[in-house]
């Protein structure tokens, strides 16, 4: 018979997320489990060796590593047990307790916990999830990949490469391997704006001259064992490839950074409902999700622009995870409509003890002189003006709803104009 | 260094102090260079400095003796100029680190006369995990 061992609250994944849930529970007093698959914690940041993490939470301009660290370092102070390439195989639910089966070095563990956390971060969408077809050489990388090469194992992966999408890492990895030595040809974008920050386009293409070209995707890779050139064409509005306007690039390397999908599978096993927008868990704003007693933080919740706001939901559901409150939450849906790509928390309890609740949102367009209008059975409980609103800038919001304004069962419903 | 934007000329510059990346639109002007766009003071700072003497933080990693940990983070501990990123970066290239260092340990001192130094940012070599 195996062993059970039982913790009040268990997080998977060591990233920024599970790393500040972690603590956070800790410090409310829970009895605190943190797993991690790798080797070593601190999930993405690792190889994320650019600065300007850690700005919001710690007025300070830190890289990946040394903001991670400042969470690592806290741990041989608290209680938190920690798990390394430990590996989470199956998840079943015991009336309100989940029940973890996870493969560690000692062998196969089962783990009773009360409360369960999610912090299992994000995945990168891949050449197959694009439709960029028929290649089987070596050469097409995804941006973090390159990263780990590159930051990582010290290997560099290319001397020529062709950046396709313009997300965040694409072009942070197009200013690495400039720094490295490598030839960056062009970052190449399939939509009309970039995707990625503003102030990366910025500091990592115009600092060193990297041109950007938008509605131009990669229609055809060449090349045997190893990449050897792939294929540029324009796109009209619909991202379909325009005939006549194939360009033939060579280069060794193609570098995606095509998006970031929140990995859910061990969610999902267990039934938590997802967000088709966030394509994270459905949750309230202490970060719960529809199933008692499991939350879901981080980039597992809905990808994010900022580790300090990834910390930050960690932190609120290590709290609410280590309360074990189980009373009616009384939720309320939280909508939007199209002017939105999302609203996170989807839910807010009517009951919760906190007045003040954080929103996160992102416009589904560029916008400029916008407001913000949320209303509840008809009436406006609030509005803002925003100057600029841009799809891959989220905004953070933190909102006091008083009890009177949030009664009845109606969505709050969210609704972004340009005026 | 003089501070302008060529007359009746304007210029756009992101600021990259912080997330909010603020457009920050600079206008030259009789009265001197006008600044709009910017949430801070923060961003009137950068922009006249991005017209004069444009200044950045340096992160690249260096070769180490060790093979765990084959490559480790680095960056600059203060800003050097823009136009010396790639200079630092390959001289960098040169440094091999043979010492379990940690974060904030100097591995190059007053890089290629910049006055500015070279220090770990991560723990890699002293952490277990």
């Amino acid at each position: 018979m195996m062993q059970e061992i039982t913790f009040d609250v268990t997080i998977i994944g060591a990233g920024p997320a599970g790393l500040a849930a972690a603590l956070a529970a800790d410090k409310a007093g829970a009895k605190t489990l943190l797993i991690e698959r790798e080797a070593r914690l601190g999930g993405i940041l690792k190889q994320c060796i650019h600065d300007g993490f850690g700005l919001v939470r710690f007025g300070e301009k830190l890289s990946g590593p040394e903001y991670a660290e400042r969470y690592i370092e806290q741990l041989p102070n608290s209680n938190v047990t920690v798990l390394t390439l430990s590996f989470v195989s199956e998840i079943h639910r015991d009336q309100n307790d989940s029940i973890l089966t996870v493969i560690t070095r000692e062998g196969i563990q089962q783990i009773r916990t009360r409360a369960l956390i999610f912090a299992t971060g994000c995945r990168e969408r891949t050449s197959r999830q694009i439709g960029v077809q028929g290649h089987h050489c070596a050469g097409v990388f995804t941006a973090g990949t390159a990263q780990y090469y590159t930051n990582i194992l010290g290997k560099l992966p290319t001397k020529r490469c062709v950046v396709l999408g313009s997300g965040d890492i694409g072009l942070i990895m197009a200013r690495r391997l400039t720094l490295e030595g490598a030839e960056v040809v062009g970052v190449y974008e399939a939509k009309p704006t970039p995707s990625g920050l503003t102030r990366n386009v910025s500091q990592c293409l115009w600092d060193f001259e990297i041109p950007l070209h938008t509605s131009k995707t990669v229609t055809r890779v060449f090349g045997d064992a190893r990449l050897t050139a792939v294929e540029i064409a324009s796109v009209d509005a619909r991202i379909r490839p325009i005939a006549g306007t194939e360009e033939i690039i060579p280069c060794d390397a193609l570098i995606l950074s095509v998006g970031l999908i929140p990995e859910n599978e061990l969610a999902e096993s267990i039934g938590v409902p997802i967000d088709a927008k966030t394509k994270g868990a459905v949750v309230d704003e202490q970060n719960e999700t529809m199933l008692r007693g499991v939350f879901a933080c981080g980039n597992a919740l809905h990808v994010n622009d900022l580790v300090d706001y990834v910390s930050e939901s960690g932190e609120i559901a290590g709290k609410a995870a280590a309360r074990q409150d189980r009373k009616s939450r009384g939720l309320i849906p939280v909508e939007c409509d199209n002017s939105l790509l999302y609203v996170v928390p989807q839910r807010i309890c009517r009951n919760a003890e906190e007045l003040e609740r954080i929103f996160f949102f992102r416009s589904t367009r560029d916008m400029d002189n916008a407001s913000l209008t949320i209303t509840k059975n008809g009436i406006t409980l609030y509005t803002k003006k925003y100057a600029h609103l841009r799809p891959p800038e989220m905004e953070r919001l933190p909102l006091l709803l008083k009890p009177e304004q949030i009664t009845g069962n109606e969505p709050l419903r969210f609704h972004l104009e340009e005026s | 260094m003089i501070n302008t934007v060529a007359p009746s000329q304007t210029k756009d510059i992101v600021c990259i102090i912080c997330p909010n990346g603020c457009r920050i639109h600079c206008e030259q002007t009789q009265a001197g260079v006008q600044y709009s766009g910017q949430k801070c003071k923060r961003g009137v700072e950068y922009a006249t400095a991005e017209l004069s003497h444009p200044m950045r933080t340096l992160t690249t990693s260096v070769k180490t003796v060790f093979p765990e940990a084959p490559v480790i983070s680095v960056r600059t501990d203060g800003e050097i100029e823009k136009a010396k990123l790639i200079d630092v970066a390959k001289a960098l290239a040169k440094v091999i680190v043979n010492q379990r260092v940690k974060i904030g340990d100097i591995i190059a001192q007053n890089v290629c006369g910049t006055g500015v130094n070279i220090i770990c940012t991560s723990d890699r070599l002293v952490h277990h995990y």
